[in-house]
């Protein structure tokens, strides 16, 4: 199974930063200085007993060898990689080119974002075009107009006599239509020009979302104060962004400010100190719902918790609605994650909590809490089923032995490397020469 | 005596270029503007070829050919339809609806004489 971290990178870092020669590793390694320059370049694989006579060598955990925050960084080349249909071979060799190549591995995972982007861009043109009735009535007038203006030119234009009362009839008739066709076109264009600059061109708006909070973090101080004022911060961070993203951050921030006033900032230090990133203990302390308490904590400080945590929303259909994604948990950006994800599987049980410890497949080492509940949206109303939202807190969990149950999951089908996985709805690229379970 | 055409389209300099060319091929034509009416007057007429727009007021161009198609009556009546989008997929809809000759708006008005006389040979 491929490995994608670059453990090689982080032995020589650790090797140099303990100034010792490649030779002397080797040598206390009991491997020839060839070899082991091969697997700093992330040349040659490691794992198994040599990792951790290597890890022992430079005096520290294996673990820390082979954890890193490239994990964002290999996926999106090997997005890049499934679109061009890469040969297996040269797929297994992704790690030694992000390894080796740092800048260019870097240039070509920013690309493969952009064209996802654009790709996304261009299906929600597309879809504008087919599907908006304003520009489809306009086209409609401009095309009939046409039609009109060209009969009645070619019947002037083709030899042969015409009588004078119809040639005049003929000529009005061009000169009213071509004005007629001057307005259409001139409102047509009026038309584009302003969804254009409304609806900023490329963005789907949770993209436009996304961007904020990557832009000024996931804790707004201007909202932690009694009297925050949703409207400001939303003027404010909303600059710029399309209507629907305007629409998604103010219901974003109007949620924000009614979780911060229920469990003010100074008290959440408190639980936090005491009890860390547990959403029970927070929710028990302030008497509120679960799903709260999981947002409260995705948007406190960073400084005052143990690790920073991570939040995934999506509602009843599986569709994403907030996303906070951790280095080593990455998000997908489009379309929905793994299907075994607490996240999804709580939609199946309502207000069950559903914990489970999850290591991802496509990585050798990370380790997170996930802690999910769906739980009811909107006012109950008598005989009518309710809606569910699920919420996912990802909390990175301490490697080390436990008796719970590890659960393999993965970030998207297509670069998970899980074998035999019952919820898998894509072939994966990482598997490739497997075979395929139908 | 002179084969008739009728002609059902809503723009009025459309049907006075497309009534001039096919009166002055020998054509006696006769148009008529509104979709909501017009199953009737197409029995009423009795015409020897239909041309049809797509976009009526009142009831599409589709809808009233379907109907057409349903009536034994009149359901042999050579139809030409007209419509401003070109896609496949109004070809196919027109195409499943019945009709035997299909235009796209802006058309040429060699080709629309030459279509109709086409169908009028059927």
């Amino acid at each position: 199974m491929p490995r994608d971290t670059l453990t090689g990178s982080r032995i020589r870092e650790r090797r140099v930063m303990t100034g010792l020669k490649q030779s002397e590793l080797a040598k206390r390694a009991d491997i020839s200085p060839s070899y082991l320059n091969l697997i700093e370049h992330n040349r040659r694989r490691i794992g198994g007993k040599l990792l951790v006579d290597i890890a022992h060598a430079l005096g520290v955990e294996p673990g820390s060898l082979t954890e890193g925050a490239e994990t964002a960084l290999l996926a999106n080349l090997r997005e890049a990689a499934t679109s061009a249909e890469m040969p297996e071979a040269e797929l297994a060799r992704v790690e030694e080119f992000a390894g080796r190549f740092p800048g260019w591995a870097g240039l070509l995972a920013d690309s493969q974002r952009k064209i996802e982007t654009l790709q996304h861009s261009v299906e929600a043109l597309t879809d504008r075009l087919t599907h908006d009735p304003h520009l489809a009535a306009s086209l409609h007038e401009m095309l009939s107009t046409v039609t009109a203006i060209r009969s009645a030119a070619s019947i002037l234009a083709e030899p042969g006599v015409i009588e004078p009362e119809w040639q005049r009839r003929f000529n009005r008739n061009i000169y009213e239509d071509s004005a007629r066709l001057a307005d259409t076109s001139r409102s047509l264009a009026q038309y584009l020009e302003e969804s254009d600059s409304e609806a900023s061109e490329t963005n789907a708006p949770q993209d436009e979302l996304d961007a904020v909070f990557q832009k000024v973090g996931f804790h707004l101080p201007a909202l932690e104060t009694p009297q925050a004022d949703v409207d400001t911060v939303a003027a404010d961070l909303g600059q710029g962004l399309s209507q629907a993203a305007k629409w998604l951050l103010q219901r974003t921030l109007v949620r924000y400010r009614t979780d911060a006033r229920r469990m003010p900032l100074s008290d959440c230090a408190d639980a936090v100190a005491a009890s860390g990133s547990d959403p029970f203990a927070l929710a028990a302390r302030f008497g509120c719902d679960l799903a709260s308490a999981m947002r409260r904590l995705a948007h406190l400080p960073e400084d005052i918790l143990p690790d920073p945590v991570g939040l995934a929303i999506c509602d009843g259909s599986g569709v994403t609605t907030f996303r906070k994604p951790l280095p080593e948990f990455p998000l997908p950006r489009l379309g929905a994650g793994c299907a075994l994800w607490p996240l999804y599987r709580a939609l199946a049980r309502p207000m069950m909590v559903h914990v489970a410890v999850m290591q991802q497949s496509a990585r050798a080492a990370a380790r997170h809490r996930g802690f999910a509940i769906s739980q009811p949206i909107g006012q109950a109303v008598a005989g009518e089923d309710v809606l569910f939202e699920s919420h996912m807190l990802i909390v990175p969990e301490p490697k080390r032995d436990t008796s719970e149950t590890v659960r393999r999951v993965g970030l998207t089908c297509r670069i998970c490397p899980h074998p035999d996985c019952d919820a898998r709805r894509e072939p994966s690229i990482m598997v490739a020469s497997a075979p395929r379970k139908l | 005596m002179s084969k008739q055409v009728l002609l059902i389209e809503d723009e009025p300099n459309i049907i006075e270029a497309i009534s001039f060319i096919l009166s002055r091929d020998g054509w006696s034509v006769k148009t008529h503007s509104n979709g909501a009416d017009a199953v009737e007057m197409v029995k009423e007429r009795r015409p020897d070829v239909l041309i049809l727009d797509v976009m009526l007021p009142g009831k599409s161009g589709y809808d009233i050919l379907r109907e057409l198609r349903d009536d034994p009556d009149i359901n042999g009546l050579p139809v030409l339809m007209l419509t401003a989008r070109g896609q496949t997929k109004d070809r196919e809809i027109a195409e499943r609806a019945g009709c035997d000759a299909f235009m796209t708006k802006p058309f040429s008005n060699a080709d629309v004489l030459e279509t109709v006389r086409a169908l009028a040979a059927k």
